[in-house]
């Protein structure tokens, strides 16, 4: 099956929406395990993780939440599709460079998806748009529960799930958010923000999770520690700490607009300009700039455009999904001018920022 | 001095990151840096402080008493090996390096004693392992305070508990 004939499209997964999803724009609840008995999947050998996968992806797709599942095996899978999961956030990009032995499982409507010989036998993830980190947790808890009743899993009464890596050790859990924080970063407050998060023992990182650089604005906020506290524990600090920085945003937003209207129309005219009248753009700049459009549809800058049309081409601007709509011979070059050309066609319809400033106290809520 | 991802190319970025007054250090070529993002200060603070955390984490494990190298008799994995990739061999090895992980797990996580979700076969044995420890605190402290009959009903609770009859303390 084609991977990307199984996906919903970008137009209908920017119609699916969540509690607070203009600054949270999805919840992710992971959990990892591993079968008693045999090698991690970074230290077996390949006879061993093909029959660990053998074990669990038929597992897997016995679930009832399973039902028309796209599964696959890694190496059946082109650089392409696996690339247009990345960008879609249901696998890592470390779950991206396997081959075989590894495997992947995703619901119908994308709200789980099972890693198979990730970095541990098994990575299971529940997804939802916006703020939803209780029900994420719920959700995969009860397809957990479900697999524990076919798969011997590896525990120990004293350490918990155990897992390849020791920092995953115990719950096996991470519970993470994805959140659009323009207004923090353009009030240069986002530092003083990460740190204080860090300093609760929780990690922020970029856009594709480890490593990666904050592009568009956009930051994954999640748990690092797994061991000595319990999942609804964790769940509920992180649901506490997200519910304070989309407080601080949506306070940044609203001091830039009464105190540097002139600053903020200008980043927002300016990323207009350029993504309406651009004939080359790259990908990363083409994110950075919809991230500051974003924010002016949330500001009503935009009269008559819909968040949904920013968040769309976010989607299908990003490298992978541009050369699945083209021919995937695209040189970076070739990309950067098709790109523009598809902004340009999408924008056609919007009208350049207005720049009377919105009725008072008409948008921060 | 070598880089402490890649092993080959001298290491020229020497990160110090403090965390609850621990200090981890880590030194990178610049290869290595850029492609974990911290050789601009401005997205420092992005940098992966699982790495941070791991590499000063691996170089810690080696250091048990002895010098004799423990090996996982299950699946073959060293105390090298996981000083390479900051992972563990098998779910066994856990057993094999647990003197060597238990200050790592200290640095990194809440405490070093699960108290989250256990598989349902398992919960059910744990739940009354325990609820078996505390009847018998209760039932030592109702028999060294003579309150005797407090003791018989918590006898009585111990007895359905455990499929044998418990044994008196003191024949």
């Amino acid at each position: 099956m084609d991977i990307h004939e199984f996906l919903i499209t970008p137009a209908a997964t920017t119609r699916l929406h969540g509690p607070h999803d203009r600054i949270v724009m999805s919840s992710r609840v992971r959990l990892a395990r591993n079968l008693k008995g045999a090698a991690f999947p970074g230290w077996a050998k390949k006879p061993e993780r093909i029959k660990v996968m053998e074990a669990i992806r038929p597992a897997v797709e016995s679930l009832p939440e399973m039902k028309d599942a796209f599964s696959e095996a890694m190496d059946n899978l082109g650089a392409l599709d696996k690339q247009i999961l990345v960008e879609r956030h249901l696998i890592s990009r470390e779950h991206a460079a396997k081959g075989s032995g590894s495997g992947v499982v995703l619901n119908r409507e994308e709200t789980f998806c099972v890693m198979i010989n990730e970095e541990d036998h098994l990575r299971m993830q529940a997804l939802r748009p916006g703020l939803q980190l209780h029900e994420a947790w719920r959700a995969i808890d009860r397809l957990d529960s479900a697999l524990e009743k076919k798969l011997d899993y590896a525990f120990s009464n004293e350490l918990g799930y155990l897992t390849a890596c020791p920092t995953n050790l115990g719950t096996g859990i991470r519970v993470s958010a994805m959140l659009h924080l323009p207004g923090l970063v353009l009030a240069e407050q986002i530092n003083p923000i990460i740190q204080s998060v860090n300093k609760l023992g929780l990690a922020v990182r970029g856009l594709y999770g480890e490593g990666t650089e904050a592009l568009g604005n956009v930051f994954q906020v999640s748990n690092q520690m797994t061991l000595g506290e319990s999942e609804t524990t964790i769940v509920e600090r992180l649901d506490k700490v997200l519910s304070q920085i989309i407080e601080h945003e949506e306070n940044a937003r609203q001091l830039l607009l009464e105190k540097k209207t002139k600053v903020v129309f200008n980043h927002i005219g300016r990323a207009y300009g350029i993504l309406a009248n651009a004939h080359s753009i790259s990908s990363k700049e083409t994110m950075n700039l919809l991230s500051l459009m974003r924010l002016g549809v949330d500001l009503d800058l935009f009269p008559g455009a819909e968040r949904s049309l920013v968040d769309e081409l976010f989607i299908i601007t990003q490298p992978a999904h541009l050369q699945k709509q083209f021919s995937d011979k695209l040189s970076a070059e070739e990309r950067d001018l098709l790109r523009s050309d598809m902004v340009r066609d999408r924008l056609k319809n919007v009208n350049r920022p207005s720049v009377k400033p919105p009725p008072a106290g008409g948008t921060a809520n | 001095m070598q880089c402490s991802v890649c092993k080959e190319k001298p290491a020229t970025v020497f990160l110090t990151h403090i965390e609850n007054d621990k200090m981890h250090k880590v030194n990178l070529c610049e290869d290595c840096a850029k492609k974990k993002g911290v050789d601009n200060p401005t997205t420092f603070s992005l940098a992966d402080a699982d790495l941070l955390l791991g590499l000063g984490a691996a170089q810690e494990i080696t250091q048990t008493p002895g010098g004799v190298e423990l090996k996982c008799p299950r699946c073959g994995f060293s105390q090298a090996d996981f000083k390479k990739s900051g992972r563990l061999g098998c779910p066994e090895c856990y057993q094999v390096f647990a003197e060597g992980l238990e200050n790592l797990l200290k640095t990194m996580h809440k405490g070093t004693r699960h108290t989250g979700k256990a598989p349902e076969a398992l919960r059910q044995s744990r739940d009354t392992a325990e609820r078996l420890k505390l009847l018998q605190k209760k039932l030592a402290k109702a028999v060294e305070s003579e309150d005797f009959e407090q003791a018989a009903k918590l006898r009585d609770e111990l007895k359905h508990l455990t499929p044998r009859p418990i044994e008196p303390a003191k024949k």
